[in-house]
């Protein structure tokens, strides 16, 4: 095991971003992937997987991944919905791999917003 | 896997699942809940997308085994094996948080979901426990991904001992342990000292009842407290330290084991360190449970393999006879943070005399019990109440015990105490460690008072008359006011024998150990009267002093109480009243507690039949 220098530690940080961003819930985006039954059985797993795969691959550490319940839209899954830090959230429907790893590599890594196969800008009120 | 390779990256998770580890929800089983969430990860394939990860104490741990889903820091608690299963589907694969399985405030209808809208945790302010439920604290990468060792590498790199021992000075940090001495000045006073050898301790030899502050910290942040005696060593040019822990705590033996092996790996204890040039290593000694050795000469002295006795000081305490530096676990975890954010930082929070958090094990009749930080100056009420939730079933707050069991107790006219070191000294208590008992109107005073007196005079060394003796006679005093056969005189002769052991004992535990007797009899003196002059205990405690009558009007003749009663005391048919034979009765209570209808009532015994017993 090699001995630490100072300057070490904020590469073992680095390296531990993306562990500890998830904790503390803070990130520059935040993607989620619509898991409902029907967001399930129209295929939401393999993209959920293949994002997973995506952010391992290019080890990027500022971006959450997550799941969360049927959005309500049942006939439009799966869905996803992407928020950069500071912008609206993007509800996208219709999805497939092919077009989440398009949104993942537009929006999410470049900051443009993939039109064509999103559904609103914006969310629910709530309450 | 240590987690400590350097170049492997780290693999991405969607969800981590915060499962405590602490003592106490280990012990309600939540190495088993790890095992069921395994199994039902894998069920659903989600073991590659979700971790779980095992950390220290959360704290809440009233409601253990608790577990926090990150990122949307959801609190699940009470969990059981049985929950599982649907909370792995419903919320970890579909995304539907568990509505039955989060806090519900008392006398609420709606959940609470998010674990910082509790109130519990709304009121702390986390320093010394800033990483709690945030990392494993078997993985040395995730307290260095929190910012750990940082403080570390900049002081050595930047600062030298006196520029340290200045900040820390002026940080205001006193002693966590108990005392309350400035860390600073203790700092310093050895720093000056001559000697090719220094030695540092970290105290957790944790003996209050009900307190485990220390135990959490260590369980939940161990390198915090490596880092801040690393900090130590190069202030005060010390070469090794001693972790001072006992064996009944062997998950913070076995975590602090695992992180000061980790640190050595990656060169932060050992020679030369960060390649700065210090040269510190750290052993764990395991000290027998005796109470007296949290004392700093006893506790000394048990690890120099002698009889743990305190002795007199001057001169300062010396481990074999070498400059050293006690300081508690929550001191040692503390330091760390005052150097990364500054002494005017720390200094900016707390009282005029009391500076930063304080970390408070928060127990009794409480309904949140559990492990708190707060600022000082906080009021008891605010611990007590809004963190702490009150006191269950309606029952009115009667006293707190603050300190450990040489504390004092203070009663409902004192909450909005603002909580610091000489504001609690001079109400009668003391901050102590950090032991917070809470009281209803339940307990009798004096039959607390008379229980705490017990523990000390058991865990007295014996070395000074006046503790050992005094403990003693305070207890048979105690015992026989108790008993009914309290004499007029009694309370002055406590008070008078409470201050006499105060002023002739040597050490913390004889001086500070007549507390609970002396702020009982200072805050609840007609409870006093009562057991000497009434022989009567009104908070109906006290067995010798009242005797359990069945009301014929109220009882159903359910037969109830027949059928708990140990002695076959009770007699009575159905359809006709029952009675207690007070020849066979032991006043043990259950039939008190088996009444649905509250016929068993408490009655005050004869006092003229008391007197002539006596």
């Amino acid at each position: 095991m090699p001995k630490i220098k100072p300057e070490d530690l904020a590469k073992i940080q680095e390296r531990m971003a993306g562990t500890m961003n998830l904790r503390e819930g803070e990130a520059r985006a935040k993607i989620t992937v619509h898991m409902g039954t029907c967001g399930i059985a129209a295929g939401a797993r393999k993209i959920m997987s293949d994002l997973m795969a995506s952010l391992d691959e290019r080890q990027e550490k500022d971006i959450i991944l997550t799941a969360s319940g049927c959005a309500g839209l049942c006939s439009r899954e799966p869905m996803m919905t992407v928020e950069l830090e500071g912008q609206s959230p993007v509800k996208y429907v219709d999805l497939d791999e092919t077009k989440a790893g398009r949104i993942f590599e537009d929006h999410v890594l470049s900051g443009n917003v993939v039109e064509e196969y999103a559904l609103a800008v914006g969310s629910e009120r709530r309450g | 896997m240590t987690g400590n390779e350097g170049e492997t990256p780290v693999k991405s998770y969607r969800m981590h699942l915060m499962l405590c580890s602490g003592t106490g929800c280990v012990s309600n089983k939540a190495f088993r809940i790890k095992e069921v969430l395994e199994r039902e990860l894998a069920s659903h394939d989600l073991q590659d997308e979700i971790a779980i990860v095992s950390t220290g104490c959360n704290g809440f741990c009233a409601q253990g085994p608790v577990m926090v889903v990150q990122p949307d820091e959801i609190f699940y608690q009470l969990l059981t094996e049985k929950d599982i299963p649907q909370l792995v589907e419903e919320h970890f694969l579909k995304g539907r948080p568990v509505e039955r399985l989060m806090f519900t405030p008392p006398g609420k209808e709606k959940p609470i979901p998010v674990m910082s809208d509790i109130g519990f945790f709304g009121k702390q302010r986390l320093i010394a426990l800033r990483n709690r439920g945030l990392i494993d604290p078997e993985r040395i990468d995730e307290y260095i991904g929190r910012g750990g060792y940082k403080a570390l590498a900049k002081v050595l790199s930047s600062m030298n001992p006196d520029e340290v021992i200045e900040q820390v000075t002026k940080s205001g940090l006193r002693g966590r342990g108990g005392a309350g001495f400035p860390t600073g000045r203790k700092w310093s006073s050895r720093r000056k000292m001559a000697g090719d050898v220094k030695y540092l301790i970290c105290n957790a030899d944790e003996g209050d009842p009900g307190a485990f502050m220390d135990r959490s910290i260590i369980e939940a942040d161990p390198h915090s407290v490596i880092e801040g005696m690393a900090i130590g060593a190069h202030a005060i040019g010390a070469s090794r330290g001693y972790v001072y822990v006992r064996m009944e705590y062997p998950l913070a033996i076995k975590r602090m084991e695992t992180a000061i092996k980790q640190a050595r790996e990656l060169g932060l204890l050992g020679k030369d360190i960060f390649g700065l040039g210090l040269d510190f290593d750290i052993e764990i000694f395991r000290g027998a449970g005796a109470f007296v050795c949290g004392e700093t000469t006893a506790l000394v002295a048990s690890i120099e393999g002698q009889p743990p006795e305190p002795r007199q000081r001057p001169p300062r305490t010396a481990l074999w006879g070498k400059p050293t530096v006690i300081n508690n676990v929550e001191t040692w975890a503390t330091v760390p943070e005052i150097l990364s954010r500054g002494a005017d930082w720390f200094a900016g929070i707390g009282t005029e005399t009391s500076k930063g958090t304080k970390v408070f094990s928060l127990v009794g009749k409480v309904r949140n019990t559990g492990l708190v930080e707060v600022p000082m100056g906080i009021t008891l009420r605010e611990i007590i109440f809004d963190i702490g939730g009150g006191i269950p079933g309606d029952k009115e707050f009667k006293a707190v015990q603050t300190g450990g069991p040489s504390g004092g107790f203070l009663p409902a006219s004192l909450l909005d105490l603002p909580v610091d070191y000489e504001r609690l000294d001079e109400a009668g208590a003391m901050m102590g460690s950090g032991g917070m008992v809470v009281v209803d109107e339940d307990a009798c005073m004096v039959n607390l008072a008379r229980y705490f007196i017990e523990f000390s005079c058991d865990e007295s060394c014996g070395k000074c008359t006046s503790c050992r003796e005094g403990s003693e006679a305070m207890l048979a005093i105690l015992n026989r006011i108790c008993e009914g056969h309290g004499r007029e005189g009694d309370m002055e002769l406590l008070e008078e024998l409470g201050q006499a052991i105060k002023d002739a004992s040597l050490c913390g535990l004889g001086q500070s150990l007549p507390n609970p007797v002396l702020s009982t009899l200072r805050y609840f003196r007609e409870e006093y009267r009562a057991h000497i002059e009434d022989k009567s205990c009104p908070a109906g405690v006290c067995k010798a002093l009242f005797r359990y009558e069945i009301d014929p009007e109220a009882c159903s003749a359910c037969g109830l109480c027949k059928k708990q009663c140990p002695c076959d005391a009770i007699e009575g048919e159905k359809d006709v009243a029952h009675t207690i034979d007070m020849s066979k009765c032991t006043t043990c209570g259950a039939c008190y507690d088996a009444c649905n209808f509250d016929a068993v009532r408490k009655v005050p015994n004869n006092v003229a039949e008391m007197a002539a017993r006596a």
